[in-house]
């Protein structure tokens, strides 16, 4: 698939942002007055950014509010529906904190659990499809929750969550990866099944229905990218797991440690979305005889 | 409504014939050339004459070289649209409703003016039927000639999808494939017609019928090719002149 920067900003930044709010919504940390509306401000810059991010990809951004009527079968919508109500009841509650210094506790978690809604919706966008076999397993809502709580817990400052989470997000990884690998081939999908030839013989692209590129191609057989997987794979890995958990291990938490940790973890979290998307093929690829 | 109909009336489709399509991409230019005048927007090309051109299409032929067991290759020429699947993945993703299968007759069409053109049902496809238009940004796909199958102001021989009048080797049918006494169901029966890709699950209408078995082995194309060794041994007269000069040069 092609890893379109609007897409990837979009599912990173709002998982982190949706993922402090969960923390917060539970009190952690135990904020008010201006610290809360700090982490408030932070929270919703990430969530609202990465949702106007997602906008761009859009051919008509203006009809984007008719995305809310199909929320009964489509994923897309449900995220939708869940990112509103998650920020305005963390609206409501974050105002408690920030002017009235009070915590209405149900409010809060009724918020984290609304924020935890929506990744796990914006996860099954891509967990649902069929035509992906590497997306279509319980790893892609798995992985996606696990870095909005691991990345949370790391920008709320809970040291000792952040480092239990971020270990298992390292682990969760690199089982998606692996498990992934042989997801298409296991799927049974072939060029044979694709035409339905496979009764006649070995089937072979003779020629493109084209000689260009067209639509499907850009965006659904994303083939240069892959050349150096494995190096950006141990790359992300190290930044969105290792060093973290060894900073926060080593060094006396504090605020320089947390915003290094911080930096890292998003680095190797934008390189590993970039290769969720570069490394996943779609089935359409096998009519161009390519993965 | 993205809800797909618990059944359709009718099963409305194309049985594409792989033995007869002879791959002279008719159906593919005339179904652009219908549908870039008719239903919603008009398909655009971008850079058509320059240097790397490309475009909306709804139908598209590819070709394929099938390597039989015996050794010997067959040619297969493969037409490819939207196959108005049964359980269409691409309606139930789609946010707005844009998408949508019709409870009368099966058809899958997308209602432009709703669409966002956000490109997850063009994900969710297996087949590659829906492509983004770039110019308009919302999402085109086969109608089956909606704007033709109905339409009473033509003569009733045009009332079939662009690329059925226009297939030359009449390797492309329309009909009603939920209707078993139909014509198209009956050749789906005759010549065991197949399923695209049938393990996404998509249960598609348009059927496929296989090419069928070649009748002639491979040894006995070699009898002709003696007669094709080359015939003009002894050149005589000014070609017999100047193959001697080139010679002796």
């Amino acid at each position: 698939m092609h890893p379109a920067p609007s897409i990837i900003f979009f599912t990173v930044f709002s998982g982190l942002g949706f993922g402090l709010l969960a923390w917060l919504g539970l009190g952690l940390p135990d904020v008010t007055g201006w610290v809360a509306f700090v982490f408030f401000a932070l929270a919703y810059l990430m969530a609202v950014g990465g949702l106007i991010s997602s906008t761009f990809h859009l051919g008509n951004p203006q009809r984007a509010l008719r995305a809310f009527t199909q929320w009964r079968t489509s994923w897309l919508s449900r995220e939708g529906w869940l990112a509103v109500l998650s920020l305005l009841v963390m609206a409501v509650y974050g105002a408690g904190l920030v002017f009235l210094g009070e915590r209405w506790t149900g409010l809060g978690i009724l918020g984290s659990i609304l924020s935890l809604a929506t990744v796990y919706a914006t996860s099954m966008i891509y967990g649902q499809l069929k035509t992906v076999p590497r997306w279509n397993a319980w790893t892609t809502p798995a992985l996606f929750m696990v870095f909005a709580v691991g990345g949370g817990a790391l920008m709320a400052g809970q040291v000792t969550a952040a480092i239990i989470l971020l270990i298992l997000l390292g682990g969760l990884q690199y089982i998606a990866w692996t498990t992934g690998d042989a997801r298409f081939r296991d799927a049974g999908h072939t060029m044979e099944t694709a035409t339905g030839l496979g009764p006649v013989g070995k089937v072979r692209l003779l020629e493109s229905p084209h000689s260009g590129g067209n639509y499907l191609l850009r965006e659904m057989v994303h083939v240069v990218g892959r050349k150096h997987a494995r190096k950006l794979r141990i790359l992300s890995l190290t930044g969105l797991s290792i060093l973290p958990v060894l900073l926060l291990l080593l060094l006396p938490a504090g605020h320089i440690v947390g915003l290094i940790a911080v930096i890292l973890h998003l680095a190797g979290t934008l390189g590993a979305r970039w290769l969720f998307f570069a490394e996943a093929e779609h089935v359409v690829g096998l009519y161009y005889g390519k993965r | 409504m993205t809800l797909l109909p618990e059944k359709t009336d009718a099963k409305l489709g194309l049985v594409i014939d792989l033995d007869t399509c002879v791959g002279c991409h008719a159906c593919v230019v005339s179904c652009k050339g219908w549908n870039t005048q008719g239903y919603g927007v008009p398909l655009s090309d971008q850079d058509p004459y320059g240097g790397d051109p490309s475009g909306t299409f709804l139908n598209r032929v590819h070709a394929y070289e099938v390597m039989r067991p015996d050794g010997q290759a067959q040619t297969t020429h493969f037409p490819k649209s939207c196959l108005h699947c049964e359980d269409a993945p691409c309606v139930t993703v789609c946010p707005t409703g844009a998408s949508y299968k019709r409870q009368e007759d099966g058809i899958v069409l997308v209602n432009e003016s709703a669409c966002i053109g956000c490109g997850l049902c063009a994900w969710a496809c297996p087949y590659g039927a829906r492509e983004l238009d770039q110019a308009a940004g919302v999402m085109k796909k086969c109608t089956l000639c909606v704007d033709r199958i109905y339409n009473d102001n033509l003569p009733e021989v045009d009332r079939v999808p662009s690329c059925v009048r226009t297939c030359p080797a009449g390797a492309r049918h329309f009909g009603d494939l939920g209707d078993p006494d139909s014509d198209v169901s009956k050749l789906v029966e005759a010549r065991g017609g197949i399923d695209l890709m049938p393990e996404q699950g998509t249960k598609p209408v348009n059927k496929y019928l296989p090419p069928r078995p070649k009748d002639q082995p491979l040894e006995e194309i070699d009898i002709l090719a003696p007669l094709l060794e080359p015939v003009a041994e002894d050149a005589r007269g000014f070609i017999g002149w100047l193959d001697k000069a080139l010679e002796k040069l």
